[in-house]
């Protein structure tokens, strides 16, 4: 159920998720605590989620931006697949950003194949709120 | 007038009139207050006898044992393991040959979880955060050429750390190294899981049942065993306070002791084989508070409300990790400075063994170099500091033994609302603890935000470009050599008696029979961690964990 503000826009719906085995959830309870502190509208799916659960959770909730945290290593395979799915639900749209322990080296590769930004280590709720903010439009 | 009321009037508040004292909160990391002073009037009532006794005598607040480090050094421990079993077995002899004193097991998310390398939801992770494990005969080259009768191991592992124990007593059968022989430390902690770590098959109460099974087990067979690490290093990482650190703990560790009671167990029979598992974080005498008011309370606990009667099981034996919650990725040499910090709080606040991390794990697992100089910096508080000459040099401390009481009275609270709840697995099932780190993590986080709390090099002292630093990479190849290796060896395997033992295994986990004996013979039949953990979850059911941001 979304909310209307008066313009007749919803807000922006943003998925947070925790793809994978790995269990360190507390930047993804950060993020989606801030982000909803900020006025979006935030669905956190909880852990160890495969990349189809997190792109039928996206799709079935008309989520505008997923947000995924990975620290186990496994970001590079994790993230390709949920932008795969994503393409093969014709659901492209949907901003997809991130963070974790990634290495610059594979942070340049996953913004290559479209991942829009990804948030290291030292990364304030600001910096994310405001990003959310400039790359994420619902739909009027 | 006391004498410090004199001087607070006459000396200290004139000066701070004319020269006032800096803005910053005078609070320690968890948000206790701190005062400027603290002198004899602190310690008011207080008893050496009651509060601190000797050092290896109730209550154990100087240290667990009569000689501490001029006896014997804490182990130094540096936890290892990444990609195949081949690549961490030569870890762990460059780390031996270094002068590391224990092995410390790391492994991969899909063993940590009960997948074997070659099952679809292990796709991406396997050897990418620890070494991958499925089969025997993966732990055979692990451990290849490291004699268990002359090591102890670490394993950090838990909803499948019945399965890594049976693989290592297995594997001490192939090396004939009797059990009684065998010394080291499972991790095996589930209510930190449901709390912290989040690494879980089934719900709290089998997955305490087979802890419990591993108590009564490696009580009765190996005695050298410590069954189960009960630990505050996953709480506070993920983000609770110091206070909330110990309180959780403890009353993790009273859940393990009433479900062993429970079970009929003599308390004096598995106590002594409890080991801790500390975070030690900046707040330098925090972190020393905790170490020393975590020994006095678990003393008290285990005497006074179970009545334990060997001093053995009133020993609160830690182990103690730098926090990796405190590392930057931004200037991350300056992780050496924390590490060393962070390692001589360690010591000062008695650990029996440490492992200090590695200043590039911000970016990824750790360089061998930069291991060296972790492992270096233990070594230099050891043997060039002279802070272990003496036992408990801060014992006595106004500061310190005032901080101690606080922490303790704090930490007893969250344990009597725990209590009120009916222990640890009821209040895991109503979300208290869960709820209490979530929002000491949100609270922490915006205190960073806000600059309230200064993290050098990050939000003070930030410089403009940060210089790359080289940091592992774990071959992509990796995963799919692992991943056709355990096809290989699995298609070899004589899947009657495979599946004989994972029917036994069932027939155990449906009646109270103790799992460990059927699990020792399934993993010498090379039945895997994958359809080990296969069992646990078609006989015990699935944990789904509240969701709570």
């Amino acid at each position: 159920m979304s909310e209307r503000p008066a313009s007749g826009e919803r807000k922006v719906r943003v998925v947070v998720a925790k793809p994978g085995l790995d269990g360190h959830d507390r930047g993804a309870k950060i993020v989606a605590r801030a982000l909803r502190d900020a006025g979006f509208e935030v669905i956190y799916t909880g852990l160890h989620q495969t990349p189809e659960q997190i792109v039928a959770t996206a799709v079935q909730e008309d989520a505008d931006a997923i947000g995924l945290s990975v620290l186990s290593g496994a970001h590079d395979y994790l993230f390709r697949r949920v932008l795969e799915l994503l393409g093969e639900k014709g659901a492209e749209d949907v901003v997809v950003f991130g963070g974790g322990i990634i290495p610059p080296e594979d942070v340049a590769a996953l913004k290559a194949i479209g991942v829009k930004e990804l948030f290291g280590p030292g990364t304030t709720t600001q910096d994310i709120v405001t990003f959310v903010r400039d790359n994420v439009r619902a739909p009027v | 007038m006391s004498d410090r009321e004199r001087w607070e009037k006459e000396t200290y508040g004139p000066f701070r009139e004319r020269a006032p004292e800096r803005r910053v909160p005078f609070e320690t990391l968890s948000g206790l207050p701190v005062a400027p002073l603290y002198g004899p009037e602190d310690l008011a009532d207080w008893s050496y006898a009651e509060k601190l006794g000797q050092p290896g005598e109730y209550p154990f607040t100087r240290g667990v044992y009569p000689t501490m480090f001029r006896g014997r050094l804490w182990t130094m421990r540096m936890f290892a393991g990444f990609g195949r079993p081949d690549d961490t077995n030569a870890r762990f002899k460059y780390l031996l040959e270094q002068g590391q004193t224990g092995l410390s097991t790391a492994f991969d998310m899909p063993a940590l979880m009960g997948y074997d390398a070659d099952h679809p939801r292990a796709r991406g992770e396997v050897g990418k955060e620890g070494v991958s494990i499925s089969t025997l005969a993966d732990f055979e080259r692990l451990f290849a050429d490291i004699p268990l009768g002359e090591v102890t191991t670490s394993m950090t592992i838990n909803c499948t750390a019945s399965i890594a124990l049976a693989m290592y007593l297995a594997l001490a059968d192939k090396q004939g190294v009797s059990w009684d022989r065998l010394g080291g430390t499972m991790q095996n902690d589930m209510l930190k899981e449901f709390i912290a770590q989040k690494e879980w098959i089934c719900p709290p109460e089998p997955a305490v049942r087979i802890v419990v099974d591993m108590i009564d087990f490696t009580a009765r067979h190996v005695p050298r065993f410590n069954p189960v690490s009960i630990s505050g290093y996953h709480i506070r990482e993920a983000g609770s306070t110091a206070v909330q650190e110990l309180a959780f703990t403890l009353a993790d560790g009273l859940g393990y002791v009433e479900a062993s009671l429970a079970r009929g167990l003599d308390v004096d029979a598995f106590a002594p084989r409890l080991s801790f598992f500390f975070d030690i974080h900046n707040d330098f005498f925090e972190e020393i508070a905790k170490l020393r008011a975590a020994r006095r309370m678990w003393a008290r606990f285990m005497k006074e409300r179970y009545g334990a009667k060997k001093p053995e099981s009133m020993r609160l034996r830690t182990h103690t990790q730098t926090a990796g919650v405190s590392a930057t990725a931004q200037q991350p040499l300056n992780n050496v400075a924390r590490v060393a910090l962070q390692a001589l709080a360690a010591v000062l606040g008695g650990a029996q063994s440490l492992h200090t991390n590695s200043y590039d794990e911000t970016w990824a697992l750790p360089t061998e170099d930069a291991v060296t100089v972790a492992l270096r910096t233990q070594q230099i508080v050891a043997e060039e500091t002279g802070v272990p000459l003496t036992i408990d040099p801060m014992g006595g401390s106004y500061y310190l033994e005032a901080l101690t009481d606080r922490m303790e009275a704090a930490a007893m609270e969250y344990i009597e609302r725990i209590d009120a709840l009916g222990g640890m697995i009821r209040a895991i099932d109503t979300g208290f603890p869960q709820k209490e780190i979530a929002d000491a993590a949100y609270r922490y986080q915006l205190m960073e935000d806000r600059r309230d709390k200064v993290v050098v090099g990050v939000n003070k002292y930030a410089m403009k470009e940060d210089k790359g630093i080289h940091y592992l990479r774990i071959d992509p190849a990796v995963e799919l050599e692992q991943i056709a290796e355990v096809k290989r060896f699995k298609a070899l395997r004589d899947m009657a008696k495979v599946e004989r033992r994972l029917k036994q295994l069932a027939d155990a986990c449906r009646t109270s029979q103790n799992v460990m004996p059927v699990l020792v013979d399934a993993v010498k039949d090379y039945a895997s961690l994958g359809e080990i953990a296969d069992v646990y979850r078609q006989v015990f059911g699935l944990y789904r964990e509240p969701i709570i941001f």
